[in-house]
This record gives C-alpha cells, sequence and structure tokens, in this order.
C-alpha cells in the first residue's frame, strides 16, 4: 500500500505529516510505501535527502501522489484543487474541523473517499499515542509562552543583581486543558510565578502538580464544567458573572495572560474584555489561543500582534507551525499511530467497530459519518457518582424498613421489660443497655489496622463466662458441678488462647 | 443498691467478702473498658491488652474469693491444664492460621454458655427468689440458645476457614422457611419448658439445643468465603450476647457488662464490614449471594494481557510511587515474608512503596494487616482503602496479590453486578496495573472482573510465593 504525503499548501503552513523518522517506521514496521511530494519538509527542516535516508520515494509533483497513493496524509484540511484530486476508494488523513466544515465533508464525500479527521479521535486512554489535538496543543501553549516572552519587555524570573532587583513576572494561564498545562510548566520553567483558572475544579490537582497555584471560585452552585469528553461545556450566566470578575481583578495583578478556553463546537467564550485590557499594566501581553475560534479576548485579531493601549494582544493561529519541527514529529508518530491502529499496511481497514476508527471517521466510501457515536471517557468523577449512587440508594432504603421494624422491636422489648416488674431483672436490663452503648462508643475509635488483635482480645474478654462456670461448679447436684467444671475448662482456653494469640500479634506491629 | 451486686440481699450488711468482691468487680469492668478503648490505637494496644489480662484475672480472684459457694478443687482441676493448652496453642500457631483459631475461640465460650445454662437449669448455683423462677427459666432458654448458636456456627467458620469444608455457601431451597420454621419451634419449645417443673423441663431444653444448634450450622454454610470478615465478627458478637445472657441467668453484673461490651463491639464490627461491602447486616446473615436489583450483570469478556516476571521487574524498577494491593490469595499462598523483602529492596531504592488495604481483604477482619506486620512492614506505610484511593491515579504501578472482588471495576460501572456499590480500590487508574493471579477463576463472589481486560492491566500468572521470589531475585540482581 502506498501512503503519499503532499506539500501543505496553505500559505504559512510549515508543517507536514511524515518527517523522515515517522516516514522510517511506516514503512519498516507498517509495510507502507511512502512517496513524499518534494519539498514537503523544507519549511520543518526535513530535507528530500533525509526522506530519501529513509526509504520514501521523492514524488516532483503532488498530482503524482494524489493520483497514487491510498492513503494520503496531510496537516492542514484540504483546499478544493486537492479535494478534487481525491479518488474513489482513497483515504484522507489530516485535521478537518468536521463540526465546522460540514460542506467539505459533503464535497469528500461527492468523490466516493474516505476521509478521517484526527481531531475526532476520542480522549479514551487507548487512543493517546494517536491524539494529535493534545500533541499540537502541547505545541501550542509552550509556544504561546515564548511568544509572550518574545513581546515581554522584562524578565520571566525575578533576580536580584547588583544593578538591582527585579520581579518575576505574573502569568494568568486560563483553561487548564493540555495547551494550558503546557504553558503553566513552560513559564514556571522560565522562573515566573503562574496561576491558572478553569471551570472544571477537578484539574486543580493537576494545575498544581505542574507549579502554578488553582484559583478558586466563589461561586454556589453546578461547579462542574466538565463533559463526558473531557472537555469544557458552556456555564451558566451567574458562573460566568463570578468568572469575569475574577478576571478582571487578575487583569489589575498579572503582566502575562494566555488564554486557551475553548468550547468544542462553539465560538470561543469571550473573557479577556477591552475594560480588562485598559486596566492591565503597558506592556502586558495577551497570547489568545483560542484566536481560530474568534478568540477569547475582545481586542484579538487573527493572525495578528496588535497593541491596545499598550498592551500586545496576539492572535497567532499557526503557533504550532511556527514549531514546525517538533509539531511534525508528533503529528507525524500520531499518524503512524493511526495507521497501526488501522491494521498497517497488510490488514489495512477502516473498521467502523473499533471504537477509535470509528470516531475519527467522518467519510467513508462517500458517506459522511459525522457525528461519531458518543464514547465516554473512563474516569470522568461526574458518571462515577451517578452509577455507585444508584445501589447505595436501594440499600439505604432497605436498612430504612429494617431500622422501623429495629424501633418497633425494641419498644415492645422494653414494655415487656416493664410488665415483668421484677426490680432484680429491671437492673440486670439498665446495666446490660448501658454496657452496649459504652462498648458502641469505645469501638468506633478503633483503627482498622487493628481489627484483628481488637476481635482476639475482645473474644478474650468474652472468656469472662468462667464465671458463670464458677458459681455453677459449687452447685450441690454433681452433674451441674461437672457441667460447671467443664465451662470453666473451654473459658480457660479461650482466656488463655485469646490474651495471647493478641499479646503475639500486637507484638507484630512495628512502625 | 449497688449496680454490681453479685447476690442482690435487699439492704443487708454484706458480709466483707462480697462486698470486696462488688468492688473488684467493678474495678474489672472498666479495666475490661479501657483495654477495648486501649486497642484503638497502636501506640496503646500492648496496654490494652494487659489491661485486659488484669482486669480477667481480678474478676476470677473476686469471684473465688467472694461469690463461688464451693468447689475451688475441681475449678482449679479445669483451669490449670486449660491454661497450658490454650497458651501453647496460641503460641505455637503461625499467624496464617489465625482467623481459623479466632473461630475455634468463639466457638468455646458458646460451649461455656451452654454448658453454664444446663448447669444452672439442673441446679441454679444462686438462690434464686420463688418469683423470679419464670424469668429465671427465660433467661437459662435464652442463653443456651445464643451458646448453641455461636458454638455449632463457629465450629462451622473453623471448618471453613480452615479449608476443611468448601467455602462456597450452601444454599438450600426454601432456607429462610426452614430458619423461621427452626425458630418457631424453638420458641415453641420454649412455652413448654416453661410450663413444666424443672425435671421434666430438661427435654425441651435438650430438643431446643439440638434446633439452635442446627440453626448455627446452616446459618453460617449458607454465607460465602467472601462474607467470612463479616461473620467472624458476628460470631464475635454473639460470643458476648452468650456471656450477657449467662449473667442474666446468674445475677452476676460483671457477666452482662462484660458480655454487652463484647456484643456491642463485635456488632459494631460486623456494620464496619458490611459498610465496607455496601450490603446490608442482614442480607449477608441471610447467606447465598444474588440481591443484585434484577437485570444481568453485564458479562465480561475480551482478551487479557500476560506479563512476565522479568517485565514485572522492569515495570517495579521504572515505577517511582507503588501501591501494592493484597488479598487473600497472598495469606494462601503465604507470600507476604518474600514480598515484604521486595518493599524493603525497592524502599531503599528511594521509591515510595505503600500498601492499600481494603476493610474486608482476607478472611477476618484486619487479616492482611496481622499479617504484613508479621512480615516486618512498617505499619506507617500500611494505608486503608479510604486513604489511598485518591492517590491511585498518581500511581505509577500497582501490584494485585491475590485479589479479585476488592478491585473489581464493575462494583462502580456495572449496577447489575452483584457486588455494585461495594467501595473497590480502583487500581486501574494507575499508570499500569499488575494482577498476580493463580488463573482466571473468578473471587469468592462469583464474579467477572473486567479489570483484567483494561488496557493497562497485565496478568502475571503463577503461584504468588514463586512469582515474588522470582521478582525479588531480579531485583537484587
Amino acid at each position: 500500500m502506498k501512503v503519499g504525503v503532499p506539500k501543505e499548501v496553505y500559505p504559512g503552513e510549515c508543517r507536514v505529516a511524515a518527517t523522515p523518522e515517522t516516514a522510517r517506521r511506516l514503512i519498516g514496521k507498517l509495510g507502507f510505501e511512502v512517496v513524499v511530494e518534494t519539498g514537503a519538509g523544507d519549511a520543518a527542516s526535513f530535507h528530500n535527502e533525509s526522506y530519501r535516508d529513509a526509504g520514501c520515494t521523492i514524488a516532483d509533483d503532488p498530482t503524482e501522489i494524489w493520483r497514487d497513493a491510498d492513503v494520503v496524509l496531510k496537516v492542514r484540511n484540504p483546499q478544493d484543487h486537492e479535494v478534487e484530486r481525491l479518488r474513489e476508494g482513497q483515504v484522507l488523513i489530516c485535521f478537518l474541523a468536521p463540526a465546522q466544515n460540514e460542506t467539505l465533508l459533503q464535497k469528500i464525500a461527492d468523490r466516493n473517499a474516505t476521509a478521517l479527521a484526527v481531531e475526532a479521535v476520542p480522549r479514551i486512554s487507548r487512543a493517546q499515542k494517536l491524539d494529535a489535538l493534545s500533541s499540537m496543543a502541547n505545541i501550542a501553549g509552550y509556544r504561546a509562552v515564548v511568544e509572550a516572552a518574545g513581546l515581554f519587555g522584562r524578565f520571566f524570573t525575578g533576580q536580584i543583581t547588583a544593578a538591582g532587583k527585579v520581579p518575576p513576572a505574573k502569568v494568568l494561564v486560563i483553561g487548564a486543558g493540555v495547551a494550558g498545562l503546557a504553558a503553566i510548566g513552560t513559564a514556571r520553567g522560565l522562573g515566573a510565578v503562574v496561576r491558572a483558572f478553569d471551570v472544571r475544579p477537578e484539574v486543580a490537582d493537576q494545575v498544581k502538580s505542574m507549579g502554578a497555584e488553582f484559583l478558586m471560585l466563589e461561586f454556589e452552585g453546578d461547579q462542574q464544567g466538565g463533559t463526558s469528553g473531557g472537555y469544557a461545556k458552556t456555564m451558566s450566566k451567574e458562573f460566568i458573572d463570578a468568572e469575569m470578575a475574577l478576571f478582571a481583578a487578575q487583569a489589575k495583578e498579572v503582566d502575562i495572560i494566555i488564554t486557551t478556553a475553548l468550547i468544542p463546537g462553539k465560538p470561543a467564550p469571550k473573557l479577556i474584555t477591552r475594560e480588562m485590557l485598559r486596566s492591565m499594566r503597558r506592556g502586558s501581553v495577551v497570547v489568545d489561543l483560542a484566536a481560530e475560534q474568534g478568540g477569547n479576548c475582545e481586542a484579538t485579531v487573527p493572525d495578528e500582534v496588535v497593541q491596545f493601549e499598550g498592551v500586545h494582544v496576539v492572535g497567532y493561529r499557526d503557533l504550532t507551525s511556527r514549531l514546525a519541527h517538533t509539531s511534525s514529529q508528533l503529528y507525524g508518530t500520531n499518524l503512524y499511530h493511526l495507521l497501526d491502529e488501522m491494521g498497517g499496511a497488510e490488514q489495512f481497514d477502516v473498521d467502523m467497530e473499533d471504537d477509535v476508527v470509528r470516531s475519527a471517521t467522518v467519510v467513508k466510501d462517500g458517506r459522511v459519518t459525522w457525528p461519531p457515536p458518543p464514547v465516554a471517557v473512563s474516569a470522568t468523577p461526574k458518571e462515577k457518582v451517578v452509577e455507585s449512587a444508584a445501589p447505595s440508594a436501594v440499600v439505604e432504603k432497605k436498612i430504612g424498613v429494617f431500622d422501623i421494624s429495629l424501633m418497633v422491636i425494641a419498644a415492645l422489648l422494653l414494655v415487656g421489660v416493664a410488665m415483668t416488674r421484677d426490680q432484680g431483672f429491671i437492673t440486670d436490663f439498665t446495666v446490660f443497655l448501658l454496657s452496649c452503648l459504652i462498648g458502641w462508643q469505645v469501638i468506633w475509635n478503633v483503627t482498622a489496622s487493628l481489627h484483628a488483635p481488637l476481635m482476639s482480645v475482645t473474644n478474650a474478654i468474652s472468656g469472662i463466662i468462667i464465671v458463670g462456670g464458677m458459681i455453677q461448679v459449687g452447685a450441690t447436684d454433681p452433674v451441674a458441678a461437672w457441667l460447671g467444671a467443664l465451662a470453666i475448662f473451654v473459658a480457660t482456653l479461650n482466656i488463655a488462647g485469646g490474651f495471647l494469640i493478641t499479646h503475639r500479634m500486637l507484638g507484630l506491629f512495628r512502625k | 443498691m449497688s449496680l454490681l451486686n453479685p447476690l442482690p440481699i435487699a439492704s443487708e450488711m454484706l458480709p466483707l467478702n462480697q462486698s470486696l468482691a462488688t468492688v473488684a468487680y467493678l474495678v474489672a469492668a472498666v479495666l475490661f473498658i479501657l483495654s477495648l478503648a486501649g486497642l484503638s490505637h497502636q501506640t496503646s494496644a500492648k496496654r490494652g491488652n494487659l489491661l485486659g489480662i488484669v482486669g480477667m484475672l481480678l474478676a476470677v480472684g473476686a469471684t473465688v474469693i467472694g461469690v463461688m459457694g464451693g468447689g475451688r478443687l475441681m475449678m482449679a482441676a479445669a483451669i490449670v491444664p486449660a491454661v497450658l493448652i490454650g497458651a501453647r496453642l496460641a503460641a505455637r500457631l503461625s499467624m496464617d492460621h489465625l482467623p481459623q483459631l479466632v473461630a475455634i475461640l468463639h466457638s468455646f465460650v458458646g460451649l461455656a454458655a451452654v454448658l453454664v445454662g444446663l448447669s444452672s437449669h439442673i441446679d441454679p448455683g444462686i438462690n434464686v427468689p420463688a418469683g423470679e423462677m419464670l424469668i429465671h427459666k427465660i433467661e437459662i432458654y435464652v442463653g443456651v440458645f445464643i451458646g448453641a448458636l455461636t458454638f455449632t456456627g463457629s465450629i462451622v467458620a473453623f471448618l471453613k476457614l480452615a479449608e476443611l469444608i468448601g467455602g462456597r455457601a450452601l444454599t438450600l431451597p426454601g432456607r429462610h422457611v426452614i430458619n423461621v420454621l427452626l425458630l418457631v419451634a424453638c420458641v415453641g419449645l420454649g412455652i413448654w419448658y416453661c410450663r413444666v417443673d424443672d425435671v421434666a423441663a430438661i427435654t425441651p431444653l435438650l430438643i431446643m439445643t439440638a434446633i439452635s444448634s442446627l440453626i448455627g450450622v446452616h446459618m453460617v454454610m449458607a454465607i460465602g468465603g467472601a462474607d467470612m470478615p463479616v461473620v467472624v465478627s458476628m460470631l464475635n458478637s454473639y460470643s458476648g450476647w452468650a456471656a450477657a445472657a449467662a449473667g442474666f441467668m446468674l445475677k452476676n453484673h460483671l457477666l452482662i457488662v462484660t458480655g454487652a461490651l463484647v456484643g456491642s463491639s463485635g456488632a459494631i464490627l460486623s456494620y464496619i464490614m458490611c459498610a465496607a461491602m455496601n450490603r446490608s447486616f442482614l442480607s449477608v446473615i441471610l447467606g447465598g449471594f444474588g440481591t443484585g436489583s434484577g437485570g444481568a450483570a453485564a458479562v465480561v469478556e475480551g482478551t487479557t494481557k500476560e506479563f512476565s516476571v522479568e517485565d514485572t521487574i522492569a515495570m517495579l524498577e521504572e515505577a517511582q510511587s507503588i501501591v501494592i494491593v493484597p488479598g487473600y490469595g497472598m495469606a494462601v499462598a503465604q507470600a507476604q515474608h518474600s514480598l515484604a523483602e521486595v518493599v524493603r529492596t525497592l524502599l531503599k531504592r528511594n521509591k515510595e512503596v505503600r500498601f492499600a488495604i481494603h476493610p474486608v481483604a482476607g478472611r477476618l477482619p484486619g487479616h492482611m494487616n496481622v499479617l504484613l506486620a508479621e512480615a516486618n512492614v512498617p505499619y506507617d506505610i500500611v494505608l486503608e482503602m479510604d486513604e489511598i484511593n485518591e492517590d491511585m491515579s498518581d500511581t505509577d504501578a500497582i501490584l494485585v496479590i491475590g485479589a479479585n472482588d476488592i478491585v473489581n471495576p464493575a462494583a462502580l460501572d456495572d449496577p447489575n453486578s452483584p457486588i455494585a456499590g461495594m467501595p473497590v480500590i480502583e487500581v486501574w487508574t494507575a499508570k499500569t496495573c499488575v494482577v498476580m493471579k493463580r488463573g482466571m477463576a473468578t473471587g469468592y463472589a462469583g464474579v467477572g472482573n473486567p479489570l483484567f481486560f483494561k488496557d493497562n492491566t497485565y496478568m502475571l500468572f503463577g503461584d504468588a510465593k514463586q512469582n515474588i521470589d522470582a521478582i525479588l531475585k531480579g531485583l537484587q540482581r
């Protein structure tokens, strides 16, 4: 089978869908033939010679690739003239933004081809190695900090030099997804003080683990901002108001804001208003990673750096392309894993039974198959609560009925006790109940690790029944006396054995 | 009047020895309470046990001086050999046999309660006022009933734990009806017992003893192996109630107090165990398994991936944080000593190694803790499920040794699973999880485990002890 890698035609796009290294693995491990358009990797510093060394064929003309290849690997979604070159049965794999590009999908379907959108790979653990969106987000997060550092007129790290003290830069990262976390890590690495915010409180630990402070929202109500797919969802009005107040307060303090807030399939929420930009110090930088979807900042101009009241607002949509070497390498590896998942050259198949392949496939043999059925991420906290709540509620209800019948029995028992009108018995009963309460109180504090010794010591203590035997052994009837003696014997076995085994057990525990 | 009056003689001056005995009883009761309280923490546990011993000696001494009517020689003849045998048994027994030892000791208390009851029926060792005869008879009857139940129940539990009989739940058809009928028979016999004179009454008493013994056998037979921790603590509770009942019949407050203490402590332990399995106490006691909420449990299938010993060593060497989840299989294979060596080796390499213990792991409450302590594992790296569960997702490597149901994700994911809602150790959230198992058999609950088919789970089949020895060798290389 032949895999074709054409040069990207979108203006300014430097990435390439296969590097010499990933091509070598496609050829060696998966058994594909790889054809690369001449100069496809130039912008990412991968040259024809390297591809040749890896075993690729170099094609001089893209038409050759579109004509011969069974699978075409690209980065950006195809331009119209590229779509027209698609053949029946050809498989195209690239970023397609299927939610925004329905007409494009239809055009591909009209060519009777098959297309896989790499961003539609589900976020399940098995698919992590082929999650290109995460790889690209990671790079974008890194590059965002580098862009900000280039524009920012100060150190990131605080320093005390002979020439005076330099305070550290304060960075606010909004959205702690992959890009946000990468930005946090990079900014921390440069020495900045980093704060981060996310609508999903469950990511707080990840934020803290990267060395940033997690900003909590003082807000009552539904704080859960995650969906079953591990992405953020649209929030309520009250929540957004509280959130905006937080950003306004932070804007006055911080030097750099990196926004990464995206809601899948929707325009990016406007989080940084012009008002907030005005309140920022001159020379501050805002990097808007959501520029592709309209931007999180009101002043963002796509693909440009603008000055707004002395604040730099970076709206680059091609941050990953600005780190083309690494982007291509990671993207190429993701594609390698995807092709591996699809069976390699030998058993290549667009298997609609496979969760991962099904989700990624947006056009199959001329039919649009977007959107895919949902695949739930295995470890979302929300679902867990729902699932475990159901059975325990059933049990609680059972206990409720049980409790009431217990109470009725207890009441009847107490009436019965009173009916005896027997002073001795009632006294005994009082002692009994009070002792039960004491036992109840004392045992609750026992640590679980001591349950075994506790059990054996209570067992030894219940050997107190020996006292009963001792009383009976003095009976005048010889049978009664013998039974008493026997009782003493077994009770003593229990006392001696119980205390000794407890002693041995406790001797084992050490710190 | 004194609450701890062993022989109520209204408003008369007590003889000095009786008065002393009464006070000594009070002290003994306090010592027992302090003993149990002492057991609540590692640091005070040993002192707790000592206080219990002192309390017991004091109680026996006070009884000899102030309460016993005679037969001191017979008493000595019974006590001396019993102390020797009991001590020998407890001193020589290996900790691997702990659960069955505890079970058999419970049976002794039950047996003693039956013997005391029968003896008291034949000839009350105390003077019972004529007007209190009926109550005294009921007390004997109830005491013998609980005692017999505890006795045979504990014996069956012992046989199950010692694996002399199978651990599976015996579910006779209509077993609840059988139990109810047996209980009704006991109540009927009780009425007969109270109505006839003492000589004739021995017949219903003995028949009832037999029936109650049968209930004990049947009840524990119907409970599956995984529920054993609950059964053992329940029998512990019963042995306490049996002692309390004996106290009622003998008008002895020390017996009542101590019996009630033990009884309620056992009841709480049972409750804790039940909570750990998210099952009601009643459903455990009624036995069998299959209280699922209708609907078929999802069928578990898929392919498992195997790890070799070398793979496991490589995983442990790469990992920075490691959690070990032991289960009954570790106890069976007696792998705890080798495992402790592995842990020491890993700790020396500055890795974070911890144990996660599920409350119902093993066959006795706190079973795993004792075994690990025996192998010299420091108790501060042995954590409870609740303490460690949230750290699971940050853990590099998990080693599950001979555990199954307590790490079953179906408990959380599948509402139709028989163990649905049971809190489990969430090992599958860690980076890698290796499950050491003999084969693909299900756990005691008989439930398939989807954990084995998870992407980050690898199976290491074979005898746990041999595998861990091999791992140890590999690590020390």
